[in-house]
């Protein structure tokens, strides 16, 4: 397998809006699925009962082959990009409604009773003392859920988007390899970075679990 | 919020005829009618499962009452807003309870924060509390995680006064450290509290540490009963029952003669022959006892007026000479005090805190 270096120079433009348009797709859904698990982690997290149900219904969506979800909400969404981010978004929040409940009550009992102690109010203490907390945990949910959205969006070719996906069909249909190897290389680079960009935000939001004692 | 005055006999924590039932049919504090004076220490002991940490709790509105009056400077508390109540009361919870999130300062500027002051008010504020309690001002900067378990406690001790409250909760604070900082903790609480004069009720199953801080004593029975409520050296010339009794141990008596200082024993002066001598430094600070044959040196701790008679009757078992060398402030010695005379001392004083309360020392 040789790669064709001058088709790659020929297709720099194309590249990058497919990397940028790959990478949005991504970033779209994380956010969409944080907007979403927060709340209902926090419910999942307060009310006991809602906790299993939350839970087992997210992991029955994860359970659907991405593929066939995407074949389901066409009917709602046609061939567009929402009908990839919303896919997506389901995606992401099996892992994000997991680790932010996790993360929730990885928070000592003892530091909650302080914050009520100390006249804090319950809005102000999931706030300023829960989630905070919770975040090295969050994090690690957002983390998986980044990577794992930037290696799902190329599944969303099937429906006419897929980002960087649309050089594996590109490639396959033509008996083409270099478009292939380029796609995942893209790919991978961009799970990587973001992963590392993801890494420093954590770093940076929660120093006082740096210099350990 | 109403500032308190410290005032004799005025009355700052009153419960009437308090009663708590859990939710599982538990009682775990039976018609408690108590009363804690403003600027004393009300030490709350008993064994696990006594209802003190539920009395305790119930001030601040931790844990509602079933059925009974918690009045905090005359309110009561079910009448206040919860939040805002707790905010006014200083809370030191067991193993510091620190946000760990949070730097040193940042822990201590709590509650001012949420009164609203400016977080520059509030930072300087916690600052000077820093100092209070006794840490360095470069501890502010850190992380609970990054201090000791006696450094943690006295910064749950200085957020507890962020907001100079009137009331202070402490729920066996110092339970989680080593017996020695134990010690420190207990002396440096003492000092502050001359300063501060704070209505604390302090939670503790340590009978010593009841003795040692104690302006009154509670003793809890299970079921959450009140059994006793006295001064120290009333409750321990005269418990109320054999419960009491078995509670404050088998060294009862000692323990009064350590709240009895040396103070009012006579004393002579030093010996300048016999079988055991003084050793003196150039500045007259006893060092030793000698015998006369100059082949034996025992060590020995002088004592001071302040020092109790515990020490003293400590010290004379010890001394060759069955002498206690006493010193001033500075150390030098003043004179010496007979075995004897102690062990009389220590006698009157335990019918004198039997007399004071009406009768003689229970058996």
């Amino acid at each position: 397998m040789t790669v064709d270096w001058s088709w790659i120079g020929d297709h720099t433009d194309d590249l990058t809006s497919l990397t940028v348009s790959h990478l949005e797709a991504a970033l779209t859904a994380v956010l969409l699925g944080l907007l979403i698990s927060l709340p209902l982690a926090v419910l999942a997290h307060r009310v006991r009962p809602l906790r299993g149900l939350l839970l087992g219904l997210s992991n029955v969506l994860f359970t659907i082959p991405s593929i066939a979800v995407f074949v389901l909400l066409l009917p709602v969404s046609g061939l567009t990009r929402t009908t990839t981010v919303i896919g997506l978004t389901i995606y992401t929040l099996v892992v994000l409604l997991r680790n932010t409940v996790e993360g929730l009550d990885s928070v000592p009992a003892r530091t909650k009773e302080a914050a009520k102690a100390m006249g804090t109010r319950p809005l102000r203490t999931l706030l300023t003392v829960e989630l905070p907390l919770a975040l090295p945990v969050i994090m690690a949910g957002v983390r998986i859920a980044t990577v794992m959205s930037i290696s799902l969006v190329s599944v969303a070719t099937y429906i006419g988007d897929g980002g960087l996906g649309q050089l594996f069909t590109d490639g396959f249909q033509r008996d083409f390899p270099t478009p292939v190897i380029v796609g995942v290389v893209l790919t991978l680079l961009l799970a990587l970075v973001a992963d590392a960009l993801l890494v420093a935000v954590q770093y940076a939001l929660t120093p006082w679990t740096r210099r350990r004692a | 919020m109403t500032i308190y005055r410290p005032g004799k006999g005025h009355l700052m924590i009153q419960f009437d005829t308090v009663h708590k039932r859990f939710p599982n049919g538990t009682t775990a504090v039976h018609d408690l009618s108590l009363e804690m004076p403003e600027g004393g220490v009300t030490v709350l002991v008993g064994s696990s499962g006594c209802g003190k940490t539920t009395t305790l709790r119930m001030i601040n509105r931790m844990v509602e009452p079933t059925s009974g009056t918690i009045r905090v400077g005359g309110k009561d508390v079910l009448e206040q807003d919860a939040a805002e109540l707790r905010r006014s009361i200083g809370y030191v919870i067991q193993q510091s309870g620190l946000f760990p999130h949070r730097t040193v300062l940042d822990n201590i500027a709590t509650v001012p924060l949420l009164l609203g002051w400016g977080r520059r008010k509030a930072r300087s504020r916690a600052a000077e509390l820093l100092e209070t309690v006794g840490l360095n001002a470069d501890a502010g900067k850190r992380y609970p995680h990054q201090l000791s378990g006696g450094q943690q406690q006295r910064v749950g001790v200085a957020r507890a006064l962020a907001a100079d409250p009137p009331v202070l909760l402490m729920d066996e604070p110092f339970g989680a450290v080593d017996p020695v900082v134990r010690t420190q903790l207990q002396d440096e609480l003492l000092r502050l509290q001359k300063e501060l004069s704070k209505t604390i009720v302090f939670v503790t199953h340590d009978i010593d540490e009841a003795v040692r801080l104690g302006d009154q004593i509670a003793v809890f029975r299970t079921g959450g009963h009140l059994v006793q409520c006295a001064a120290p050296a009333e409750l321990l010339a005269r418990p109320a029952d054999d419960f009491v009794a078995d509670f404050l141990g088998a060294e009862r008596g000692l323990k009064l003669l350590s709240l009895t200082t040396l103070a009012d024993v006579p004393q002579a002066a030093a010996p300048q022959d016999g079988p055991w001598t003084l050793v003196l430094d150039e500045a007259r600070k006893p060092q030793a006892w000698r015998s006369r044959s100059k082949d034996a040196e025992v060590p020995l701790r002088p004592l001071k007026d302040g020092d109790s008679l515990l020490s003293a009757l400590n010290e004379s078992v010890t001394s060759p000479a069955g002498l206690v060398a006493r010193v001033d402030g500075e150390g030098r010695l003043t004179g010496v005090t007979s075995r004897e005379d102690i062990h009389e001392h220590a006698g009157r004083a335990h019918s004198a805190a039997g007399a004071a309360t009406g009768a003689g020392v229970a058996a």
